[in-house]
């Protein structure tokens, strides 16, 4: 179990750093269209900050700021979006990530909705790949035994 | 000791089985080998206008390939299922 080892240098950087971080990954995500990036190293670098809020601070503080059970949903959540656009464009008579088609829903010619569903499915894939990676990182770290720790005492609350 | 003998001779005839395959391969950086004839040039001349989006890597993978990319996530999805049902089981103390 993750104890809080407290260091007011390490907490106030890594807290300092997080949006940094968070802000870059949304321009790797944003940006995968044009230069080397997209959904699954975007994911990674959102997840590498919950990773290090939750090293530099402990499980229950990192925890405040985003429950597991939200981030349960977000695993699946990504997968539906990606699966979704497909089924969208099959809706909208064409074929099955047939992207074109978003231009009947879209202000957009059929070339720039292409555009627009890819960015729409680098979305659903970054989401998964963060909530799988904090999840996992989670499961690991704690032997999936963190729900139950955290009722039984707060053990990282005692050495504040 | 005969195990050792067997494992030893089988890797040696794999590997030289593979060995005889490379001569069949196309040069290095060969211009007409069959990877780069085959569905390359249209992805280089056609993406931009196809798909609207200036880097081909990104038009491949989730527009010519989306299905593949699909099932890729769906990938991560199950792997992080999977740790999930492994590792948070029902705890006894």
């Amino acid at each position: 179990m993750i104890s809080r080892w407290e260091d007011i240098i390490i907490e106030t950087i890594s807290r300092f750093l997080v949006p940094f971080m968070q802000t870059y990954s949304l321009y790797v995500l944003a940006h995968g269209h044009g230069s080397p990036g997209g959904g699954f190293q975007g994911g990674c670098i959102f997840a590498a900050s919950f990773v290090l809020l939750i090293i530099a601070y402990d499980i229950f503080e990192a925890k405040k700021r985003f429950s597991e059970k939200i981030n349960g949903v977000f695993c699946a959540l990504g997968v539906f979006i990606y699966a979704g656009i497909g089924w969208l464009c099959l809706l909208l008579g064409g074929n099955f990530l047939d992207y074109g088609k978003l231009s009947k829903i879209l202000p957009t010619d059929p070339i720039m909705a292409r555009y627009y569903g890819m960015a729409g499915i680098e979305t659903g894939v970054q989401i998964t790949v963060m909530a799988i990676m904090v999840s996992i990182f989670l499961d690991l770290v704690t032997a999936g035994r963190h729900e139950e720790a955290m009722e039984e005492e707060d053990v990282g609350s005692d050495s504040k | 000791m005969i195990k050792k003998i067997v494992s030893i001779l089988i890797a040696i005839l794999a590997t030289s089985a593979l060995l005889v395959g490379v001569k069949d391969f196309p040069n290095w950086a060969d211009p007409n080998q069959p990877a780069s004839v085959h569905v390359s040039p249209r992805y280089i001349e056609k993406t931009v206008e196809e798909t609207g989006v200036p880097n081909i890597v990104t038009a491949v993978l989730a527009d010519y390939r989306g299905y593949d990319t699909m099932f890729e996530t769906a990938v991560i999805f199950t792997a992080g299922v999977a740790v999930m049902m492994l590792l948070r089981r029902p705890y006894k103390k």
